[in-house]
């Protein structure tokens, strides 16, 4: 088994994997914790959700990756999911704070305010930590899955899907604008207070949340890896490239698209579910068509069908927009629209793909 | 375009000769004797003459007390001591005989005020209104009939009924022959009843209804209030009669409004649709083209308004080229620096222009602000047809109807009979063999690109014209207009066409029973089961075609 | 087309074995996209272990006819039978080459960013379930299989070589390689040596000569030479229908024939 699993890349790449995980687990903490204040290699407290955020999209990314760079299929709903995913997650805040509220009510303060007097029955069970965490994973993963079996059964396909994909999630994001819909609207679910007993306010529980995150990646990297290392993975590529030889080779692509969308969107809604407590809100402008899409050039930034270069991507785009909106709000637009056109026009193999191509020459000038 | 304004002036006009002819008529008995010495009666000093008088005078039917019994209202009636009536002038220092107008020479401050209380108020009302009933305007006869319908009094019913008769305004109308219901709904007599019950049936509107369901109520022993079984059976059928009437009427107004959203939606989508058909380009700016548009608009209505008031009227014709070619021209240079390095990627391609679409709204958004900006409609836009109570046909969306029919058909003409549109034609059939023959692709390419980025152009001086104008609003749009794109099936003016009026008439039509949000959910799972059947939308292309 | 002349015979007709079972039975099929009629009520029987070759003008409906047996286009009317219980037309593409019809395409369609060796291995007859696939180890003996078949399409020394770089040629060698680990019963094979070389062409001869008996093989194609060298019976369609049938003298001498392919 674990010889399986060490077949997965190459050695090189498992140190370089190694390293960088325990720079992420490691020793970020301890330059955050242990490092004094006033050195130079001390990492800030607010710095820590910030480095989370990121994690929780790379994560997005590599979820990205498998549907689009490998199986060819351009999800713009990934928002969705991310956002689906939040919810879960956010609702359990909400309800572990009953009654420490604003009204200090047994009911979430949004209700309160609509004057609701009971819970509504889709809130039941967040009580509960694990049923949360079953959640997490289902409800992404079956909207997905219906989703899914009727886009791919129809074969739709290419640009239709990703329109297909586009509404969805300007449908979903209009129902959670609803106050009806039962998850607070406009305003979305904020103002938590703990999770498991833990304040979301202390500087250890924003660590503990962050260390949680690394290592969620750390093991969907690997999962994502091992899959694309298989003979699953190759059928994927086989699906992106010539669908309809697949097809007379005996597969059925739906199951196999199915499989890699479900696994995707479930990736995806943990990432939203880490999300979540790191950033204190989830609302429904998460489900705007422009986050989906930017979704997608944090791949093709980075570079598609590489898994690094997802991370890469979310890293590189990510932080771009936390300096932009900072110093040039106005600005920023300007730079991630260029960036779109820029890396289709330019770099279709991204970032990574200068690497490789930095590599292969020096390579080449060896021999 | 100005059908309102001039029926109305027609009414008018037409009233106003009913009027002169009604008056006569009725004043014909009465002797000016008669009314002066009612009028008189108002000066009186005790409240009970004072009503008698009123309600005389109302008996008279004449609208020449009019004016004494509204200063009576005001308190700005005067007697002297012959008996003789006057009214105040506005200045307050003079006074005007109320009958004849001549002016009062004596002092102000020796006539005496006629005083009145709360129930003379009443009488004097209802008086007022039965006189008002025969204005030569429109506005006061409503007024009036709404009054009376307030203030059902069974005397009044034949006043009623004639000015009904007479009555050449539909909303006057209505008022009256709520008001004349009113007052026979309770009449003792059974025919009476059943009359106006069936009055009420034939007129189909949805204010009868509570007056109907009174027939039905029960009093508070639990019997009828209404006798009469048939009556009762007349005034639910009546209930049922309206409520199918109104049933159409919405059916009516939502295929308008359907309709005209459609409309929107088909400028939108045709562009979208060229663009798609001849290049497989899917162009995620086209909703920014549709809001240049827009904004061109705005910009063309700015110009009149402050360098051509006088013609401000007709801003909105001089926009339309100015709609159409800076769009256009957007369209034609992102075309030639951006979108022809991506033929074959249609994916690559969605996102670039998805990144176009950024830099826009962005633009847009730095120069004209983040909030909406106004655009009003020219007054020949404004108003529409009152085709019956709760139905009104406003003229800016007929018009974007009209102006979308036109367009296609422009389209339909370019692409069909121009040495243009034949190439277009050629280049989406087979670019190799088109270009074989002499045809430059890429100029066509280019053409193609700005027909599409224009038309979407008007789409947005349509929208303009009915909804807000803001940076972005190409957002709101370009998901809807995608679906139609979807559902129509590529390659097909009609597939479009038939596309963008049904998406548009289904979302109007769920709507009222969903609202708005729910609405364009079902409409998305309803495209998602339809592309189950239908793969390649309403008008497909079938064998080797749709592998392409 | 001059090729179909009728002088140029040089070869004698192979039998044709009646007494053979029939592995394919397409009757009645009809197809219609937007009112055209691409395939008239056609029936066509098809041997068991025969090369039969299907020939026709352009829009005859050669194609149309391979994605009906495919499961690519679904008839109006009509049906497909293969073997004595198997409904075709039931059938999706991937079921129908799961009971062993295998299809070449006109373009020659192969999994370009994958190597030689791993196109072939997603060819492989094997299990292809998803889980499967998740945990799957290709075994000593497929592996030989794989290698086995890169030889006989002489394609040995490229075997983690993209195939994306492949010449059009060998690209259609490999397509055929991917069919043969497939092992099906029936092949279908749409125009296998356009845009070969004379030596490619000959090559291809031998290996379709050599797989008639084992399997099915069904060609369609317009190089008429090549039609003549490997074809043990042929069959003209013509507007949707079958317009004659029979060895290829025979085909050739058929005036019907001779009237629409001259005729135009």
């Amino acid at each position: 088994m674990l010889k399986d699993i060490l077949e997965i890349q190459s050695k090189r790449a498992w140190v370089l994997t190694l390293l960088l995980a325990s720079i992420m687990v490691i020793v970020i903490p301890i330059l955050n914790v242990v490092v004094p204040e006033d050195s130079v290699l001390h990492i800030p407290e607010y710095l820590i959700p910030l480095l989370g955020k990121f994690l929780c999209y790379a994560l997005v990314a590599l979820a990205m990756d498998l549907i689009w760079g490998y199986t060819g299929i351009l999800s713009l709903g990934h928002g969705v999911f991310f956002a689906l995913g939040g919810y879960a997650m956010g609702m359990h805040l909400m309800r572990v704070m009953a009654g420490e509220g604003v009204y200090r009510s047994e009911l979430p303060d949004f209700m309160v305010f609509l004057d609701w007097k009971e819970l509504p029955w889709y809130w039941y069970g967040f009580d509960h930590f694990w049923f949360t965490l079953l959640m997490i994973v289902l409800i992404p993963g079956l909207f997905a899955f219906i989703f899914g079996f009727f886009a791919f059964r129809s074969r739709i396909k290419g640009v239709y899907f990703s329109i297909i994909t586009q509404a969805m999630t300007y449908a979903l994001m209009l129902l959670f604008f609803r106050n009806e819909t039962g998850f607070g609207g406009n305003n979305g679910l904020t103002d938590f207070k703990h999770i498991l007993g833990f304040s979301l306010h202390e500087p250890s529980t924003k660590l503990g949340l962050y260390i949680t995150t690394a290592i969620v990646l750390l093991l969907s990297y690997i999962l994502c890896r091992y899959i694309v290392y298989s003979k699953l993975g190759r059928v994927l590529t086989a699906i992106r490239d010539a669908e309809s030889r697949v097809m007379f080779s005996g597969y059925n692509p739906l199951h196999y698209k199915l499989f890699v969308w479900t696994l995707s969107a479930i990736l995806c809604g943990i990432a939203g579910a880490l999300y979540v407590p790191q950033v204190g809100i989830i609302n429904p402008s998460e489900m705007q068509p422009a986050n989906s899409i930017e979704m997608a050039i944090w791949v093709a930034v980075g570079g598609r069908g590489t898994l690094v270069g997802a991370l890469l991507g979310a890293g590189l785009v990510n932080g771009a927009k936390s300096w932009f909106t900072v110093a040039y709000p106005d600005l920023w637009l300007y730079f991630l629209g260029a960036i779109f056109i820029a890396t289709t026009l330019f770099l279709p193999k991204g970032v990574v793909g200068i690497t490789n191509l930095f590599n292969k020459k020096i390579k080449n000038g060896g021999k | 375009m100005k059908y309102y304004k001039n029926t109305t002036i027609v009414i008018i006009l037409i009233g106003l000769l009913l009027q002169l002819f009604a008056v006569n008529v009725n004043a014909a008995p009465t002797t000016n004797m008669e009314l002066s010495q009612a009028l008189a009666g108002l000066g009186a000093k005790s409240r009970k003459k004072i009503i008698n008088s009123v309600k005389k005078l109302g008996q008279i039917g004449d609208p020449a007390a009019i004016p004494a019994l509204e200063a009576l209202q005001e308190r700005k009636l005067r007697a002297d001591a012959n008996g003789r009536i006057y009214i105040i002038n506005d200045d307050g220092t003079s006074a005007k005989e109320a009958l004849t107008g001549e002016t009062y020479t004596g002092a102000i401050d020796d006539l005496y005020t006629p005083i009145i209380n709360n129930r003379v108020r009443r009488v004097i009302k209802t008086v007022l209104a039965r006189l008002k009933l025969k204005s030569s305007d429109p506005e006061v006869r409503l007024l009036a009939a709404k009054h009376l319908a307030k203030n059902p009094r069974e005397d009044a019913s034949k006043e009623i009924q004639t000015a009904l008769e007479k009555e050449t305004n539909d909303e006057v109308r209505e008022a009256l022959a709520l008001a004349l219901a009113l007052t026979q709904i309770d009449s003792p007599r059974k025919d009476q009843r059943l009359q106006t019950i069936k009055t009420i049936a034939e007129s189909g509107n949805l204010k009868f209804i509570p007056l109907l369901k009174g027939v039905l109520a029960k009093d508070s022993t639990g019997n009828f209030i209404e006798p009469d079984a048939e009556v009762r059976k007349a005034a639910s059928k009546a209930i049922k009669a309206i409520k199918r009437h109104m049933l159409l009427i919405s059916t009516i107004r939502n295929l308008f409004y359907g309709l005209s959203l459609g409309s929107v939606l088909l400028l939108a989508a045709l562009g979208l649709a060229i663009t798609f058909g001849l290049m497989g380009v899917i162009n995620m700016a086209h909703g920014e083209m549709l809001m240049l548009g827009a904004y061109s608009t705005y910009i063309i209505q700015e110009i009149f308004k402050n360098f051509l008031p006088g013609l401000f009227e007709w801003y909105i014709i001089a926009s339309i080229p100015v709609a159409f070619i800076v769009p256009a021209v957007v369209g034609m240079i992102l075309e030639r620096t951006i979108i022809r390095h991506l033929y074959g990627r249609p994916l690559e391609t969605l996102l670039a222009t998805w990144g176009i679409s950024l830099m826009l709204i962005q633009t847009v958004r730095l120069i004209f602000g983040a909030q909406n900006v106004e655009v009003s409609n020219p007054s020949w836009l404004s108003g529409g047809f009152q085709i019956t109570q709760g139905l009104l046909l406003t003229n800016n969306r007929i018009s974007i109807i009209l102006f979308a029919v036109f367009v296609v058909f422009l389209v339909w003409l370019l692409l069909n009979r121009t040495p243009l549109g034949l190439m277009v034609r050629a280049v989406t059939q087979s670019r190799s063999t088109a270009s074989a023959m002499g045809i430059l692709t890429s100029r066509i390419d280019m053409w193609t690109f700005g027909l599409g980025s224009g038309i979407a152009g008007l789409g947005g001086l349509a929208l303009s014209q009915i909804g807000n104008v803001g940076p972005e609003l190409g957002q709101s749009y370009i998901v809807d207009s995608f679906m139609v794109v979807v559902l129509g099936g590529v390659g097909k003016i009609a597939g479009t066409v038939f596309g963008a009026f049904g998406l548009g008439i289904i979302n109007k039509f769920l709507e009222p029973f969903t609202g708005a949000v729910l609405g364009k959910i079902f409409v998305l799972v309803f495209i998602i089961l339809f592309i189950q059947k239908r793969p390649q939308g309403i008008f497909a292309l079938k064998g080797r075609l749709a592998d392409g | 087309m001059s090729s179909l002349a009728p002088e140029s015979t040089t070869q004698s007709p192979k039998e044709i074995h009646a007494s053979r079972r029939n592995l394919l039975h397409v009757e009645d099929i009809t197809v219609s996209f937007d009112g055209f009629k691409a395939l008239n009520n056609l029936t066509l029987y098809i041997n068991e272990g025969i090369l039969h070759c299907i020939i026709g003008p352009n829009g005859a409906g050669k194609t149309t006819l391979l994605d009906i047996i495919t499961g690519k286009t679904k008839p109006d009317k009509g049906s497909v039978f293969f073997g004595n219980d198997i409904e075709l037309t039931k059938l999706s593409e991937h079921e129908i080459s799961q009971v062993g019809i295998g299809r070449k395409f006109q373009k020659p369609t192969v999994f370009e960013n994958h190597t030689l060796f791993e196109n072939l291995e997603l060819a492989l007859n094997s299990k292809k379930d998803v889980w499967h696939s998740l945990f799957v180890k290709l075994t000593s003996e497929q592996r030989d299989r794989v290698e086995e078949v890169l030889d006989i399409i002489g394609l040995s020394d490229k075997i983690n070589e993209q195939a994306g770089l492949l010449s059009h040629g060998q690209k259609q060698w490999l397509e055929i390689g991917m069919l043969l680990v497939q092992e099906p019963k029936l092949l279908l094979l749409d125009e296998p040596v356009a845009g070969m070389t004379p030596q490619e062409i000959e090559n291809s001869i031998t290996l379709l000569n050599s797989l008639a008996g084992k399997h099915t093989v069904v060609v369609v194609e317009h190089d008429m030479e090549f039609v003549r060298s490997i074809a043990e019976r042929v069959t003209v369609l013509h507007e949707g229908s079958v317009l004659a049938e029979g060895s290829m003298d025979e085909v050739q001498n058929n005036p019907k024939v001779i009237e629409v392919y001259l005729g135009e």
